[in-house]
């Protein structure tokens, strides 16, 4: 971990507050994670004691999300900070709305396990498993460039959100096919797009902690880009 | 919502949207400093200085104790002259005139560019005597313009309404915010081209700074401002342009915005946010 941009202020406190906040944030993404890994076993498996803890998981994500931003707050208030360490602050308050609602998406796939469990309408199992795993990886490698403060993968990760809009897609087309088939499965069926939904959703959130950390860490905002558009803005070719 | 109302609120985003720096006024030079160094005695104070302050606009002077802000903005209105030992190289062009041609009358060009330092000076007079000083010294004499400039340098420097009744009071019994202001508006009664500011604010209270800070955002409409300031955040609220100074060199100089959201070099940001480079 680079350290030397956090680090290196007059202010020793400065540092550790800095740094606090920045491993708050990597534990609220860790959680996070979890959750995303919870969710899809407890509703591959149908294991409900899993889906419940990462309901209640949720409510430590929300409490760390909380707790950063008011400490955030805190910071510009008292220090008044400039250039990096103010794009830091306003990168994170971003960042951990992004987190937050990775959470909630996770909290959600959780309630559909138990909405759908012991239904036959849950499959395709293996697709699903598929994208959560692009969608798994797209967010533990934006939170790992989120920890270097690096935004050299950047592209690479952004560029996956493509796979996993085309995975989707598919899923998408097999649950249509499947409620014109037999009109009684329409209500379960939309149970199980809600979740692929839920799915699709994490992966732009992981896209937005990118788009967030190309701005921390040059301070050039590239939200609302094309690919090629940010590829060239990041200045690093795949 | 009414359609006029929906067009009058999208031109005032499109205003918006252009931005600060294509404000009602264009960017002329006003001051272009040319590879300047200079000299107390053997020690160089300030090494190839070269940048453009323009019309208008305030631009701020930000660096550590020593730098050598003071020494270039003292170089404008050619205060170094007063130290002995000061030798001078390169050329600070006002409105495309170098100061420092033997045929510049000194007098003439600090009437153009004034200054106020960090800690008020009036004169142990009235606050009118204070204000029309500078003009006594030109020697006008004519009461009702006398009065006129008065009233105007003092309304420029936001103290009439406080003062109008007191204009006979000694200064010397006026806050020190007061006499700050009051400095400024004895400063402004020449109406020069050109306002040098060190550390105006430096020794006031925070109210008292607040007001200065909104002075100068007032008197940017008629005058061209440099600031040398210690305070970052100040430095931040009242200029469109700061240069950084590190060792009697210039650093950085770029739109204030910039500079302190992401500045170019790395010594500009070890500075501004308060790391050991």
């Amino acid at each position: 971990m680079d350290n030397s941009k956090i680090g290196h202020h007059i202010s020793e406190q400065f540092n550790r507050e800095l740094e606090d906040i920045r491993n708050k944030v990597l534990t609220m993404g860790g959680l996070v994670e979890q959750q995303i890994e919870l969710a899809i076993e407890a509703y591959t498996t149908g294991n409900m004691e899993m889906a419940e803890l990462v309901i209640k998981q949720d409510n430590q994500v929300d409490t760390l999300e909380m707790e950063i931003d008011m400490e955030c707050t805190q910071i510009i208030a008292l220090r008044q900070p400039t250039a990096f360490d103010l794009r830091l602050l306003i990168t994170v308050i971003k960042i951990i709305h992004e987190i937050e609602r990775v959470g909630d998406k996770a909290e959600r796939i959780a309630e559909m396990a138990i909405q759908l469990s012991g239904s036959e309408s849950k499959l395709p199992h293996h697709e699903l498993e598929h994208m959560a795993d692009l969608v798994k990886d797209m967010l533990h490698d934006a939170l790992d460039a989120f920890a270097r403060m690096s935004v050299e993968e950047v592209p690479a990760i952004t560029a996956l959100d493509e796979n996993v809009d085309r995975e989707y897609d598919n899923i998408l087309r097999q649950l249509i096919t499947r409620m014109m088939e037999d009109p009684r499965n329409i209500t379960r069926t939309l149970d199980v797009i809600w979740t692929v939904r839920a799915l699709e959703r994490i992966g732009d959130h992981a896209c937005y902690i990118c788009e967030h950390l190309v701005y921390m860490v040059k301070g050039e905002d590239v939200r609302h880009l094309s690919q090629s558009e940010l590829e060239k803005k990041v200045g690093v070719v795949k | 919502m009414t359609t006029q109302q929906v067009r009058s609120h999208t031109i005032n985003m499109d205003s918006i949207l252009s931005g600060r720096e294509q404000s009602q006024h264009p960017n002329e030079t006003c001051i272009k400093v040319e590879n300047l160094n200079l000299f107390y005695g053997e020690k160089q104070a300030l090494h190839g200085v070269s940048m453009e302050m323009h019309k208008r606009k305030v631009t701020a002077y930000i660096g550590p104790s020593g730098c050598g802000k003071s020494t270039l903005l003292r170089c404008i209105n050619r205060m170094n002259d007063l130290v002995d030992s000061a030798r001078i190289e390169g050329k600070i062009l006002l409105e495309g005139e170098n100061i420092y041609d033997k045929s510049v009358n000194v007098a003439a060009l600090r009437r153009r560019v004034g200054m106020v330092f960090q800690k008020p000076n009036p004169f142990p007079k009235s606050i009118f005597e204070n204000v029309a000083y500078g003009l006594r010294i030109q020697g006008v004499n004519d009461k009702r313009i006398l009065e006129e400039t008065v009233e105007k340098a003092l309304r420029g420097a936001a103290l009439w309404d406080e003062m109008k009744d007191r204009l006979n009071d000694n200064a010397l019994g006026m806050s020190g915010g007061q006499q700050q202001r009051l400095v400024i508006a004895r400063a402004i009664a020449i109406e020069p081209e050109v306002l040098l500011l060190d550390e105006p604010a430096s020794a006031l209270d925070p109210i008292s700074t607040l007001k200065i800070e909104e002075l100068i955002n007032e008197l940017k409409e008629k005058y061209t401002i440099v600031i040398v300031t210690h305070n970052m955040q100040q430095a931040a609220r009242v200029s469109d342009y700061t240069a950084f100074m590190y060792m009697g060199e210039l650093i950085e100089i770029g739109t204030t915005s910039e500079l302190f959201t992401n500045p170019r070099k790395k010594q500009t940001e070890d500075y501004i946010t308060g790391r050991y480079g």
